[in-house]
C-alpha cells in the first residue's frame, strides 16, 4: 500500500512549506531518511525527509508551490504499484487521505475543550484563583436590590456619586442594580429623568410576564437586547411629535425625469423616493443647525456634519446603518451609499462604525402601506423623521378646483431637553421645502 | 595538581558481561528508534514546542548510565529524551509528556524539555543554558551532606561553556570536594554557533585545570570509551569525593532544534560525522566477541521500531491533562 | 504602503539606524551567521559586515554588559536576546549597571543602548520559555520599556529606541514575528511615551499592548457585536514612561476598564495602570477596573492547558460584561 507524504510542520510557528525543490523525482528510489525535497518554511529553508521506503510514485506539489501543513504532496510505494484510487481519494478532497483519523480526533478534541469552557463558565468566576481575593468577594455576596449594607454603608461606583450629587439627588432614594445592589451610573440617570417626568410615562423595566398565557420564551438575540436597552433609555427622554404633508409631486415627477434620464443613458443610477428624503432631510439640518444636535446631560453637542441614520429592518431586528455627511453628497452617491448599506444590513455585514453615530435618523414604512406612524429616539441624536407613503389623494386647488396630489405625511420625533418645538417646526419647514421643490436637492 | 588520566591497559569496561552489552546495544537503539518517531510526530503537529533530538550522541547517555548505579543522580539540560530513557524512564511516559498528555512523566505540563523522574535519580530536564550546572553540584553537595556514596553526574552541552555560572560551578565543586561527575557533551555546535567562533580555549576540558580538578576527554561515539571514562571519574567521586570534568567529543546528526536548518554544517562534515554512527560501532564489537549474532541484533532492531509505533498509537489516544491539573504543585499545599 | 512581516519591519529599523549612525552595531545571540534566532537579523551581517553585526556564546549577563560598556564608550549597541526569558540572567546588567550609571555618575555616564527580543508565549514552549517580563523593567527608574503591537509600530519604535538617550527595553512578542501590516517607508518615528487608541469606542476602555492588542485588534469586531458595548481600544505602546494622558482621557469618555495583559497577575503592568487610574479618575469610575491575565500559574506545557492559562476571549467576554453590568 503505497504513503502519502503530507507537508510536515518543520518549525513551530509554520503553517505552510513552500517546496523550493524536489530532490527526488519521480521514479526515484528513497529510503527512510533521505531527504526528499528543500522546504521553505516561515523562518527558513530545511530539508524534508522521507518518513517512508519505497519508490517516489507521483510528486502532487510542485516546486515553487505552497503547500499548508497536512495536504499531501507526494505518494510513494513498491514500483508499478497502482495508485489511481489513492489519487481519486486525494482528488475527493484532503480530507480521506492519511490525515482524516488525525483530524476528526482533533476536531473531537476541540468539541471537548470548548465544553470545558462553558462548563467553567458557568461556575462563575467567583472560583477562579486569578481574580484575587477582592472580586470574589465582591462576587460572592451578588444580589440586585437595596444597596445598604448592614453597616449603613451605601453601595455606589464613584461615578454615580458624582452624576447624583450634579443632579441634587440623594443615594437613600435610588435602587441599585449593580453587583451588591450597588448603585451606578445608569440607576442615577434613570432617577434623575423620573424627577422630571410624570411618573405614568417612565418607562416599565422589562416586565417578567408571569405563565398566564401559554407561549413559547424565545431568547433575545444580542441585537434584540440592545435594540431593547437602547430604545428603553430613549424612551425616557422627554419626547414630542410634530407632524406635516408634504405634497409629492413635484418630487415624483423630479424622480422619473431622473430615471428616465438614467434608463436612457445607461448611465448614473436609480433613485428612490427615500433618497431624496434623506438628501432633503441633509440640507435641512444645513439650514436649522440646531435641529443637529444631541443632549450630553451637561452640553449641548452641535453636529458639524449631517449624518443620516436610516432605519433598515433584518431578520434579527433592526438596524440604523449611516450615510455620513449627506448634504454633501449627490443624490447618486447617496443612492449607491444606501444600497450597500442595506445589502450589507441585510448580509449582517455591518461593522460598527457603519452604524455609529447618526446625528439625525430616518424611518420609512412607506412600503408597507403606513400612513402616518410615529417613531422612538435614536439617541443620542435629537431627532428621528418618521416616513409614511406617498397617496395620491383628492386636493384643493387654490381656485377651488378639486383635483389628485401627491401627499406624504411625515413626523419628526424630538429630544425636548435639545431642541424646542419651534426648531422642528423649522426644520420641518425647510424639509417640506426641499421636496416641494426638488431641482434645489441637485444644487 | 590536576593530571590527565592515562589510559592503562585494562580498561573497566572489559568487566562488561554480555547482558550488560546487550542491554547497551538495545538502549542506544531504542534511544535512536524513539526519537525518529518524535521527529516525525513533530511534523505532523502531535508534538509542539521546541523540541531537541539527540540522535547520533546515545553512546554518552548509554555508556554513562551503564557506568553508574540505579541509586545515583543525573542532572541535565533539555536535550534529554535519550538520557530519560536510559534512566529507566518508560517510552510510554516520554512519548505522552511529549503529546502534552496527563500521562506524561510530569503529567503533560514539562514537554520535551522538562523530563523528571526523581524515583528513577532522573533530576531534568531545565531549558535554561548552563543553569543546570551549578544546581547539580548543589544536588551533589547534599548527598556528601547526608553522608551517602551517591554519585551525581552534570550533563551540559558546549554552548553552556561560556555561561559564567559554569566557572563558579567548577571552582565550588574542587574547593569543596563535590561528589560529582561534569560531562560536557561537545557536539561543536551551541546552537548554531561553531564552537571555536566562540571560546577562545579548546578542548574545554583543559578549564577544570584551573580549578584543580581532575578532567579529561573520551570519543562519545563509542559506549565502551564512555563507559570507561564515566565508570573510573564515578568511583572517583565515591571513594575520595572528587570532581571529575569529562569532555565526550560526539556529534548530533539533527539540527539544534526542529527549526534548524543546520546551514552552519557542511554535508559531507555531516557525512563524516555519520559515519562515527555509535550504534553499529557497539554492534561490531558485539559480533567480534560473538556475543550476539546479526540476526539477534536485527531483532532487538525490529522490537524497537516496533515499540515506538505502539508508544505514539498509545500517546494519540491518552487523555488531555483536566483544567484543574492546572493548579497543582504551585506550592506544596495548594491553598 | 508597503506591507511587511513584524520582524522585517524591526530588520528595516535596524538597517535604517545603522545607515544613518555609525555607532549603531547589533550583538547577541545567532544574530549574525545564523541570521537571526527568529529571522529577525536576516541579510544583516552580509550587508554591514562582522565589525557590525556580532555573534555571542551563550552567556547573557556578559554580553549585556559588554553592550552596556560599549554604550558608555561612546556608542550605540542594540542587544538582542533571544527571550527574554534568558535575559533574566542579565537583570542584574539592566538593574545595577544600566539604569544607575547615569544617575550614580551625575550625569556623566550614559547608556544610550536598546535590550531587544522576544518575550511572552509562543506556543507550547512550557514555563521557563514562556514568561512575559515587562514589569521586571518597568519597575526600575533609568530604564525605558517599549513593545510594539503592530509591523507599523514595530519600526517607527524601535528607530526611536535606537535614538533614544538612555537604555531602552524593547521587548518583542514570538507570535507577532510572522504577522503582516502596513509599515511607512524611510524616516517613521513614534515618539517615546506615546500610546495611541487603536480603536474609537464610547462604552468601555480596553488596554492591552504587544500581542494581546495585536489580538484584541482582530477580535474587536466580534467583541462589540457579542456583547452590544462599544469598545475602545487603547495601546499605550511605551510602558515607561507610560501616557498616561491618553489612558485618563480614554476613562473619562467611557466610565469602564479592561486590562488585558499576558503574564502572571500579581505585580504585573495592569496593575500600575489600574493603580493610576483609580488614583486620578476615581470619580469617573462606574465599575472597579478589571484585568484579564495569565492564569496565577507557571506555564503548561500541553496546549490545552496553556490555552486556558492565557487570557482568552471567553475571560474578556466576561470582563467586558462585569464593567459594563451586562448580566
Amino acid at each position: 500500500m503505497a504513503d502519502v507524504v503530507e507537508m510536515i510542520q518543520l518549525s513551530p510557528t509554520m503553517e505552510e512549506g513552500i517546496i523550493v525543490e524536489w530532490l527526488k523525482k519521480e521514479g526515484d528510489a528513497v529510503e527512510t531518511g533521505e531527504i526528499l525535497a528543500e522546504v521553505e518554511t516561515d523562518k527558513a529553508t530545511m530539508e524534508m525527509e522521507s518518513f517512508f521506503d519505497g519508490t517516489v510514485l507521483k510528486i502532487l506539489a510542485t516546486a515553487g508551490e505552497a503547500a499548508p501543513i497536512g495536504s499531501a504532496i507526494a505518494i510513494i510505494g513498491e514500483e508499478g504499484e497502482d495508485i489511481t484510487d489513492l489519487l481519486a481519494e486525494l482528488e475527493g478532497g484532503q480530507g480521506t487521505s492519511a490525515g482524516t483519523g488525525d483530524d476528526s480526533t482533533a476536531d473531537e478534541d476541540d468539541a471537548g475543550a470548548k465544553a470545558a469552557d462553558a462548563d467553567s463558565g458557568d461556575q462563575g468566576a467567583a472560583d477562579r484563583p486569578d481574580e484575587g481575593p477582592g472580586d470574589a468577594e465582591s462576587k460572592a455576596s451578588e444580589a440586585k436590590g437595596r444597596s445598604t449594607r448592614d453597616d449603613g454603608r451605601i453601595l455606589s461606583s464613584p461615578l454615580a456619586r458624582k452624576i447624583a450629587e450634579e443632579h441634587g439627588l440623594r443615594l437613600e432614594d435610588i435602587e441599585g442594580s449593580g453587583p451588591g445592589g450597588r448603585i451606578i451610573q445608569r440607576d442615577v440617570e434613570a432617577a434623575a429623568r423620573e424627577g422630571r417626568r410624570p411618573a405614568a410615562t417612565v418607562a416599565a423595566p422589562a416586565a417578567v410576564v408571569d405563565a398566564v398565557a401559554p407561549g413559547e420564551d424565545v431568547p433575545l438575540s444580542n441585537m434584540r437586547k440592545t435594540i431593547a436597552r437602547r430604545l428603553g433609555e430613549a424612551w425616557q427622554a422627554p419626547a414630542f411629535m410634530l407632524t406635516r404633508e408634504i405634497d409629492m409631486g413635484a418630487a415624483v415627477a423630479f424622480r422619473r425625469q431622473l430615471n428616465d434620464a438614467a434608463a436612457a443613458t445607461e448611465r448614473g443610477v436609480r433613485i428612490s423616493v427615500n433618497d431624496l428624503i434623506v438628501k432633503a432631510a441633509a440640507l435641512a439640518l444645513l439650514d436649522v443647525p440646531e435641529m443637529n444636535a444631541a443632549y450630553q446631560g451637561d452640553s449641548l453637542r452641535m453636529f458639524s456634519s449631517a449624518d443620516i441614520g436610516m432605519a433598515v429592518s433584518v431578520d434579527a431586528g433592526l438596524v440604523t446603518p449611516v450615510v455620513r455627511g449627506a448634504h454633501g453628497k449627490s443624490l447618486g452617491t447617496i443612492a449607491r451609499e444606501s444600497r450597500a448599506l442595506i445589502g450589507k444590513a441585510k448580509d449582517r455585514k455591518l461593522r460598527p462604525d457603519d452604524i455609529e453615530g447618526a446625528t439625525f435618523s430616518i424611518s420609512n414604512l412607506g412600503m408597507f402601506g403606513i400612513d402616518h406612524f410615529t417613531a422612538v429616539l435614536n439617541p443620542p441624536a435629537a431627532g428621528i423623521l418618521a416616513v409614511g407613503q406617498t397617496r395620491r389623494v383628492p386636493v384643493v386647488a387654490e381656485d377651488g378646483t378639486i383635483g389628485a396630489g401627491d401627499r406624504m405625511a411625515v413626523t419628526l420625533t424630538c429630544d425636548h431637553r435639545a431642541v424646542d418645538g419651534v426648531v422642528g417646526a423649522r426644520w420641518l419647514q425647510a424639509f417640506a421645502a426641499y421636496l416641494e421643490h426638488p431641482t434645489l436637492l441637485v444644487l | 595538581m590536576a593530571t590527565r588520566k592515562k589510559k592503562t591497559d585494562a580498561r573497566p569496561s572489559d568487566a562488561l558481561d554480555q547482558e550488560t552489552l546487550l542491554w547497551m546495544y538495545r538502549d542506544m537503539t531504542r534511544q535512536r528508534r524513539m526519537e525518529e518517531g518524535f521527529a516525525r510526530s513533530y511534523g505532523m503537529g502531535k508534538i509542539h514546542g521546541f523540541c531537541h533530538l539527540y540522535i547520533g550522541q546515545e553512546a554518552v547517555s548509554t555508556g554513562s548510565t551503564a557506568a553508574i548505579r540505579p541509586d545515583d543522580l543525573v542532572v541535565s539540560a533539555y536535550r534529554i529524551h535519550g538520557q530519560a530513557l536510559s534512566r529507566g524512564i518508560a517510552m510510554q511516559a516520554i512519548a505522552d509528556e511529549l503529546y502534552g498528555r496527563a500521562s506524561g512523566c510530569v503529567g503533560g505540563v514539562g514537554g520535551s524539555m522538562h523530563l523528571f523522574d526523581v524515583e528513577k535519580g532522573f533530576l531534568g530536564g531545565w531549558g535554561l543554558v548552563g543553569q543546570q550546572v551549578p544546581m547539580g553540584v548543589g544536588v551533589a553537595f547534599a548527598q556528601k551532606y547526608l553522608d551517602n556514596d551517591r554519585v551525581t553526574l552534570v550533563y551540559m552541552g558546549d554552548g553552556a561553556m561560556q555561561q559564567g555560572a559554569i566557572h563558579e560551578a567548577l571552582n565550588y565543586a574542587s574547593v569543596w570536594d563535590i561528589p560529582c561527575v561534569f560531562i560536557l557533551e561537545n557536539n561543536n555546535y551551541g546552537m548554531g554557533t561553531a564552537i571555536e567562533r566562540v571560546s577562545a580555549i579548546r578542548p574545554f576540558h583543559q578549564w577544570a585545570a584551573g580549578y584543580n580538578m581532575d578532567h579529561g576527554e573520551f570519543d562519545g561515539m563509542d559506549a565502551l570509551a564512555t563507559y570507561d571514562a564515566v565508570h573510573t571519574a564515578a568511583e572517583r567521586a565515591r571513594s575520595t569525593h572528587r570532581p571529575t570534568f569529562l569532555e565526550a567529543r560526539c556529534a548530533r546528526f539533527r539540527g539544534h532544534s526542529m527549526s534548524d536548518p543546520g546551514k552552519y554544517r557542511s554535508r559531507e562534515k555531516l557525512e563524516e560525522e555519520k559515519a562515527q554512527d555509535p550504534i553499529p560501532k557497539l554492534a561490531r564489537v558485539l559480533l567480534d566477541r560473538k556475543l550476539a549474532t546479526q540476526d539477534e541484533l536485527d531483532a532487538i532492531d525490529r522490537e524497537a521500531k516496533d515499540e515506538i509505533k505502539e508508544v505514539l498509537k498509545n500517546a494519540e489516544k491518552a487523555e488531555w491533562p483536566a483544567e484543574d491539573t492546572l493548579y497543582r504543585n504551585v506550592y506544596a499545599d495548594p491553598s | 504602503m508597503p506591507e511587511l512581516l513584524f520582524r522585517e519591519a524591526l530588520n528595516q529599523a535596524m538597517t535604517e539606524e545603522m545607515e544613518r549612525d555609525e555607532k549603531v552595531f547589533l550583538i547577541g545571540e545567532e544574530v549574525a551567521e545564523y541570521d537571526g534566532a527568529y529571522k529577525v537579523s536576516e541579510g544583516m551581517l552580509a550587508r554591514f559586515g562582522e565589525k557590525r553585526v556580532i555573534d555571542t556564546p551563550i552567556a547573557e549577563l556578559g554580553f549585556v554588559n559588554i553592550g552596556i560598556g560599549a554604550a558608555m564608550g561612546g556608542l550605540r549597541p542594540i542587544v538582542e536576546v533571544m527571550t527574554f526569558n534568558f535575559a533574566i540572567l542579565a537583570l542584574d546588567a539592566m538593574v545595577n549597571t544600566a539604569a544607575k550609571a547615569r544617575y550614580m555618575s551625575g550625569g556623566q555616564l550614559t547608556v544610550p543602548m536598546v535590550l531587544r527580543g522576544a518575550g511572552g508565549a509562543g506556543g507550547a514552549l512550557a514555563a521557563q520559555h514562556s514568561q512575559a517580563l515587562e514589569s521586571q523593567y518597568t519597575h526600575f527608574p533609568g530604564l525605558k520599556v517599549m513593545m510594539p503591537a503592530t509591523p507599523a509600530d514595530a519600526k517607527g519604535m524601535l528607530k526611536t529606541a535606537i535614538r533614544d538617550p538612555d537604555p531602552v527595553v524593547f521587548i518583542e512578542s514570538e507570535v507577532l514575528y510572522r504577522m503582516k501590516g502596513e509599515v511607512p517607508e524611510g524616516e517613521h518615528l513614534i515618539p517615546m511615551g506615546k500610546g495611541e487608541i487603536k480603536r474609537s469606542g464610547k462604552d468601555v476602555t480596553v488596554i492591552a499592548w504587544s500581542r494581546q492588542m495585536w489580538n484584541l485588534l482582530h477580535m474587536v469586531d466580534d467583541l462589540c457585536e457579542e456583547t452590544g458595548l462599544d469598545i475602545e481600544l487603547v495601546d499605550p505602546r511605551t510602558l515607561r514612561p507610560l501616557d498616561e494622558e491618553l489612558l485618563f482621557d480614554s476613562v473619562r469618555r467611557t466610565h469602564r476598564v479592561v486590562i488585558v495583559e499576558e503574564g502572571h497577575r500579581m505585580n504585573g503592568f495592569g496593575a500600575e495602570i489600574s493603580d493610576r487610574i483609580q488614583q486620578h479618575c476615581f470619580d469617573q469610575l462606574d465599575a472597579p477596573v478589571t484585568r484579564v491575565t495569565n492564569l496565577d500559574v507557571p506555564m503548561p506545557y500541553s496546549p490545552p492547558l496553556e490555552e486556558k492559562v492565557l487570557p482568552n476571549r471567553q475571560r474578556i467576554v466576561e470582563a467586558l460584561r462585569a464593567v459594563a453590568y451586562l448580566d
